[in-house]
C-alpha cells in the first residue's frame, strides 16, 4: 500500500527483492521453454541456461505436421466462441440484470451452475450430440462445444456490470421510443466495452487452451487445434525425443497470448477482476 | 409509451433474449449432463452405446462387487483431489495476496512486472505441463540440475514418478499458474479501497501489520471469498494438467481422471458416468456449504 | 456431406463453415477412392507407414489419407473406441494392438476372405490371437517381443558377461554402473525399462513373472493365478533394483523414455521392443555400434527366457465406405514386400516366418535370426480370456506391480491385494 518514497532503505531492498523472485518465478519456465525450443540435438540434453539461436525446431514444426493449419483452426473457434459468447452473454446480460421477472435468481444460479460442470461429466453426451449434428471433426463441432465452457461466466460477468449502469441512461432512450435492441447496442454497449474486452480475451484463453473437447471431437491434423498439435507431437527425427520441437511449439502457441495479456493487461485488471469481485 | 407498455415490452425482449442462450446451454451443458446421469444408472459400455438395461444404482453400491463405494482407486482419488484442492487453493490465495500487496505499491515499472506476472496464466495448461514435465525431467531437467548445482539436493529427484512428490510437483505447476489470477482479482478489490484511510493509519504511527489485519483485510474479505470459491471450483474438476504430466498414475489420479478412465479406457459408460455424477454432485454441495460459510450472495432479487 | 444440411439448420452460424469445409473435401474423392489409415506412433513408424500407404496408392491409382494418432496406447485405444462406438466412417483402417481384438472385434470386418490364405504364412500365435469366433478380425503388421539391450562395449571393457538370469543382470548392472560412475560417468544407471503406470508396466511385470514360472496372471481358464510365489520372488527381485540400479525416474518412463537414457549412453541395459535397434544404431546415436541384444534373463537357473507378445495390426472398420478397397491396402501393408522393408528400416518384427531367414533382413538386425525363438514363442497377456475387461485386469496390476516398485507396499502384500481385486472384477463377468 501506498508510496515507496517514504520507506527506509532496508524496506526498499526489501521489497526490490520481493519484486524480483515474483519476476523470476513467473518468467523463468517460459524464457527456459524459448532457450530449449532454440537448441537442437543433444545440445538439449545438457542443461544449460544460456540462449542459443538455432531455428531448426521452428522450421520442423511446421514441416512435420500442419501447425500453420492447426493455428488458423484455434484462430478460427476461439474467435467465432468469443463473438457468439458476447453476443449472446450481452443480451441475456441485460434481461437479467435491468428486467425484472420470475425465476430471475434461479436462472442466474443455473447459469452459475453451468459454468462448474466438469468436462468430463459431459463429455459422452457432448460426444453424442456432436455425432447427432454431423459436426464431429468439425471446427463448427468445437466451436459448439466451447460454449459451454465460456458462455455462463461471460453471462455471469457481464450481468455484473450491466446492474451496475445508472438507471436515467436507459429511461431516457426508451422515452424517445428506442427498442430494447436499441438500448443495448447504442446506450449500453459503448459503456460496457471495457468489460466487454475484458471478459471477451478471458473466452479467447479458455478457447485457445482448451484440450479435451478438441482432443475428443477432431481426428485429422487438419483439424486438430494447437493443444492438441503439440500433445501429438511425436519427434523431429526419430533419434531424439521431441522435446525441441515441443518447446517450439509451446513458444509459437503462447507469444500471442502473451502479447495479448501484455496489451490489455491494464484492461483485465481493472474491468474484469471489478466484475468478478461485485458478484 | 406508458410504463406499463414499457414493461411488458421489456419483458417480450428480455424472453427473446434470453432464448438463444438458454437453448445453447440446454443443447451444450443441460442435455449432455442428463445423459450422463442416465448413464449412471445403467450398464452402458462404449462398445454399443445403444444397448443397456436400466440398473438403479448398482454402479454406486451393490453386494456383488461393490460398485462406487467399495472402490478403493475411487476414494484414493477422491482424497487427492480433496488435498489437491486444499493445498494449491491455499497456497494459492496466500501467495496470490503477497503479489497483490506488492503490486499495489507504486514502484517504477510496476506496468511491467504486472504484465510479466500474468504470463504463467496466459500460457495453455496443456503447455505448461510440457513445459514444467521438461524442466522437472530426472534425468536431463533444469530445475534437478539446478538443484544439484547449488547443492540442495545430492543426487537427482524424480520429480513427476516418485510417489511423495508426483502431487506436490502438480500443486507447485498449479500454483505457479494460477497464483497469478488470484493476485489478479485481489488486486482489484485493493485497488478499490479508499485511499484515506491509509493515509490518516500512516500519520497517525499505526504499524502496516496491523493497517494489513484491521483494515485491509476485512474490506478485500468477500473479493477473497469469490475467488477462493472460483479456483476450489477449477481445482476439483482438475484434469488436464494431471492428465498430461503423469497419466492414469494413482498417486496422483484425481477424480476427473479416474472417472475418465472408468469411461474411456476401460469402456465402462455406466461407471464412468457414475462417477462424474457423484464428481458434479460432491461439487454443488462443496459450492454451497462455501456460499453459506461465506455469506456471499450471489443474486441480487431486491434490484 | 448428408448431415451438413442438417447441421446448417440446427447450428445455422456454424452450418456455413461446415458446407465449405466439406465442399472442398468432396472435390477430391470424385477422382478416386480416399482411404484413412490410422497407423504409427513413434517417428520412424509413422514415416514407414507413409511411405507404404503411398506404394499402394501408387499401384492402386487410389489414394490414402494417414492418420496420426496419440502416442500412449491407451489414448489411442481410448480414441478408436469412441470412433467406433460412434459407428464412424472417418477411420477406413485401424492399426490395433495385439490384445484389442477381443476388445474391438465386433466392430471390424472379417479378412479372411481377402487374405485368402496369406494368414497361413504368418505367425500362427498371432493369427490364432485374431480369430474371433472364427472370423479373423485383423492381419498382422509386425509382432514384437520384448528383449534385452545391452552396451557390449561397456560390459566387455569391465569383462562382463551377458546375464542370463534376472539375479545376475543385477549384479553385473551394479558393478558396471559403479566402475563407470567412478570413472566419472556420473549419471550412468544399470537398468531402465517401463515403469509407468500404464500397459508397458504390464508387458514388463508379465515377463519378470513368466520368466520366474508365475504364470500369467490369469490362466487359460480364467482362474486368477497371481498370488503364488514365483510371481512375489520375481516382483521382488525387480524391486530391490529400484533407486539401486534403476534410475528413480523409471516409474514414469514409458518406451520413448527409457531409450533417450539408453541411447545416449547412460544406461548398461534396456528392457524394449525391437524397433528401438534401428534408432540405437542410427547415424547421430551415441551408442552406435556399441549395442548387443540378448533374450530377456531368465528368472533364476530353473526358470525360461521370455518376452511379452506385443505387436500390431491391421483391421478394416465394418462402417467404412469402402471395405473392398480397405481390405486390398491391408493386405498391401503385411504382405511379405513390406514386411521386408519395415524390418530392415525400422527394425520391426516380421510376423512373417519365412522372412527369418531373409539374409538381407539377417544382416540389418542380426539378433532376429538368433532371437526366433523368443519371437515364435512370447508370452500373450491374458487379453483373450478376460476380454470387454482385459484393461481393467491390466490397470489393477500395473497399479499393483507399481506400488512394490515404489516401495508403498511388499510384493506379497500386493498380490494379495490383487487377487481380492481381480476376483471382483471377474464378479462382472469374464
Amino acid at each position: 500500500m501506498g508510496e515507496i518514497g517514504h520507506w527506509s532503505p532496508g524496506a526498499k531492498a526489501g521489497f526490490a527483492a520481493l519484486i524480483t523472485v515474483i519476476v523470476v518465478a513467473a518468467v523463468f519456465p517460459f524464457y527456459y521453454a524459448i532457450a530449449s525450443s532454440f537448441r537442437t540435438g543433444s545440445d538439449l540434453f545438457e542443461p544449460s541456461l544460456a540462449l542459443a539461436f538455432d531455428p531448426a525446431n521452428y522450421r520442423s514444426v511446421f514441416a512435420e505436421q500442419p501447425f500453420g493449419r492447426n493455428i488458423l483452426n484455434s484462430v478460427i473457434v476461439a474467435t467465432a466462441v468469443v463473438g457468439l459468447s458476447l453476443g449472446l452473454g450481452l443480451t441475456a446480460a441485460y434481461a437479467l440484470a435491468r428486467v425484472a421477472f420470475r425465476g430471475r435468481g434461479l436462472m442466474l444460479m443455473c447459469i452459475l451452475a453451468v459454468s462448474m460442470f466438469p468436462q468430463l461429466a459431459v463429455l459422452s453426451g457432448m460426444f453424442e450430440l456432436i455425432r447427432w449434428l454431423g459436426l464431429y471433426n468439425q471446427l463448427p463441432g468445437l466451436i459448439l462445444a466451447n460454449m459451454m465452457l465460456t458462455l455462463p461466466f461471460t453471462v455471469w460477468v457481464l450481468t455484473t456490470f450491466m446492474r451496475e449502469m445508472p438507471r436515467e441512461l436507459e429511461d431516457a432512450a426508451y422515452v424517445d421510443g428506442a427498442t430494447p435492441l436499441q438500448v443495448i447496442v447504442h446506450v449500453f454497449l459503448p459503456l460496457m466495452m471495457p468489460a466487454m474486452a475484458a471478459t471477451g480475451l478471458l473466452a479467447f484463453i479458455v478457447a485457445w487452451n482448451e484440450f479435451l473437447f478438441a482432443l475428443t471431437f477432431t481426428l485429422s491434423n487438419e483439424q486438430r487445434t494447437v493443444p492438441v498439435a503439440i500433445a501429438l507431437i511425436t519427434g523431429a527425427s526419430q533419434f531424439e525425443l521431441p522435446w525441441g520441437n515441443v518447446m517450439a511449439a509451446s513458444v509459437i502457441v503462447t507469444v500471442p497470448l502473451v502479447l495479448l495479456v501484455l496489451v490489455f493487461q491494464r484492461r483485465i485488471v481493472a474491468g474484469l477482476a471489478a466484475g468478478a469481485v461485485k458478484g | 409509451m406508458t410504463p406499463r407498455g414499457l414493461g411488458h415490452e421489456r419483458r417480450r425482449s428480455a424472453v427473446l433474449f434470453l432464448l438463444p442462450m438458454t437453448a445453447i446451454l440446454i443443447l451444450v451443458a443441460g442435455w449432455p449432463l442428463a445423459r450422463t446421469i442416465w448413464f449412471s444408472l445403467t450398464d452402458a459400455r462404449l462398445s454399443d452405446l445403444g444397448d443397456y438395461a436400466f440398473v438403479g444404482l448398482e454402479n454406486f453400491w451393490n453386494p456383488d462387487w461393490g460398485g462406487l463405494i467399495a472402490d478403493d482407486g475411487w476414494w484414493q482419488a477422491v482424497g487427492n483431489t480433496l488435498w489437491f484442492a486444499a493445498v494449491s487453493v491455499s497456497l494459492e490465495t496466500l501467495l496470490g495476496l503477497v503479489v497483490a500487496l506488492a503490486l499495489s505499491v507504486r514502484f517504477p515499472m510496476r506496468g511491467l512486472v504486472r504484465a510479466a506476472v500474468l504470463i504463467p496464466w496466459a500460457i495453455p495448461t496443456i503447455v505448461s505441463a510440457k513445459m514444467w514435465g521438461w524442466m522437472l525431467h530426472d534425468q536431463y531437467g533444469v530445475v534437478n540440475w539446478m538443484l544439484l548445482g547449488a547443492g540442495v539436493i545430492d543426487t537427482s529427484l524424480a520429480w513427476t514418478a516418485d510417489a511423495d512428490l508426483a502431487l506436490w510437483s502438480v500443486v507447485m505447476i498449479d500454483v505457479w499458474k494460477t497464483t497469478p489470477f488470484m493476485a489478479l482479482l485481489i488486486l482489484a478489490a485493493l485497488q478499490m479501497l479508499p485511499g484515506d484511510i491509509y493515509e490518516a493509519a500512516r500519520l497517525d504511527g499505526v504499524p502496516p501489520l496491523t493497517v494489513f489485519w484491521h483494515v485491509t483485510l476485512p474490506l478485500i474479505w468477500p473479493a477473497l471469498v469469490v475467488a477462493v470459491i472460483f479456483r476450489a471450483l477449477d481445482a476439483l474438476r482438475m484434469f488436464d494438467l494431471v492428465y498430461a504430466l503423469t497419466g492414469n498414475a494413482e498417486d496422483t489420479a484425481m477424480m476427473s481422471v479416474f472417472a475418465r478412465q472408468q469411461l474411456v479406457d476401460f469402456q465402462d459408460v455406466g461407471y464412468g458416468s457414475a462417477a462424474s455424477t457423484v464428481l458434479f454432485l460432491i461439487i454443488a454441495c462443496l459450492i454451497g456449504v462455501i456460499l453459506t460459510l461465506g455469506r456471499v450472495r450471489l443474486t441480487d432479487e431486491a434490484r | 456431406m448428408r448431415r451438413i444440411a442438417f447441421a446448417a439448420l440446427l447450428a445455422a452460424p456454424m452450418g456455413l463453415v461446415a458446407a465449405i469445409q466439406s465442399a472442398g473435401e468432396s472435390a477430391a474423392q470424385s477422382a478416386s477412392v480416399e482411404v484413412s489409415i490410422s497407423c504409427g506412433a513413434v517417428g520412424i513408424e509413422l514415416e514407414l507407414c507413409k511411405a507404404a500407404s503411398e506404394r499402394w496408392a501408387e499401384k492402386t491409382g487410389h489414394s490414402v489419407t494417414v492418420i496420426s494418432t496419440p502416442n500412449s496406447s491407451t489414448e489411442r485405444l481410448a480414441l478408436y473406441q469412441q470412433i467406433l462406438a460412434a459407428g464412424a466412417s472417418d477411420i477406413d483402417v485401424f492399426q490395433v494392438d495385439v490384445v484389442w481384438p477381443g476388445i474391438l472385434g465386433t466392430h471390424f470386418i472379417d479378412l479372411a476372405p481377402h487374405a485368402d490364405g496369406a494368414e497361413a504364412a504368418h505367425f500362427e500365435a498371432i493369427i490364432t490371437n485374431n480369430t474371433i469366433d472364427g472370423a479373423l478380425k485383423a492381419m498382422p503388421l509386425y509382432t514384437d517381443a520384448g528383449v534385452l539391450y545391452y552396451r557390449a562395449d561397456l560390459l566387455e571393457k569391465h569383462a562382463q558377461p551377458v546375464p542370463t538370469t534376472w539375479e545376475e543382470l543385477g549384479a553385473v548392472a551394479r558393478r558396471v554402473m559403479a566402475n563407470e560412475r567412478a570413472a566419472g560417468a556420473d549419471r550412468m544407471w544399470g537398468y531402465v525399462f517401463q515403469g509407468r503406470a500404464y500397459e508397458g508396466l504390464t508387458c514388463n511385470a508379465l515377463e519378470w513373472i513368466d520368466a520366474h514360472g508365475g504364470g500369467t496372471i490369469v490362466d487359460g481358464a480364467g482362474e486368477i493365478t497371481i498370488a503364488n510365489d514365483a510371481a512375489v520372488a520375481a516382483l521382488e527381485t525387480v524391486a530391490g533394483f529400484m533407486a539401486d540400479i534403476v534410475p528413480p525416474g523409471a516409474l514414469n518412463y514409458a518406451e520413448e523414455e527409457s531409450r533417450g537414457v539408453f541411447q545416449s549412453g547412460n544406461a548398461v541395459f534396456m528392457r524394449n521392443w525391437p524397433y528401438a535397434w534401428a534408432l540405437a544404431q542410427s547415424e547421430d546415436s551415441p551408442v552406435r555400434g556399441k549395442v548387443g541384444v540378448a533374450a530377456l534373463p531368465k528368472g533364476g537357473a530353473d526358470g525360461q527366457n521370455t518376452g511379452t507378445l506385443g505387436g500390431w495390426n491391421l483391421a478394416v472398420s465394418r462402417y467404412s465406405e469402402h471395405p473392398e478397397i480397405a481390405a486390398d491396402l491391408v493386405m498391401h501393408l503385411v504382405g511379405a514386400e513390406e514386411q521386408k522393408i519395415r524390418a530392415i528400416e525400422g527394425s520391426y518384427n516380421p510376423a512373417i516366418r519365412a522372412l527369418y531367414q531373409d539374409p538381407e533382413i539377417l544382416e540389418a538386425v542380426p539378433f532376429f535370426g538368433d532371437l526366433f525363438a523368443t519371437f515364435e514363442n512370447a508370452v500373450a497377456r491374458p487379453s483373450g480370456v478376460t476380454g470387454e475387461n482385459y484393461n481393467r485386469v491390466s490397470a489393477a496390476f500395473w497399479e499393483s506391480v507399481h506400488d512394490v516398485l515404489s516401495g508403498d507396499a511388499s510384493a506379497a502384500d500386493a498380490m494379495a491385494a490383487l487377487e481380492d481385486d481381480l476376483a471382483r472384477i471377474r464378479r462382472r463377468g469374464w
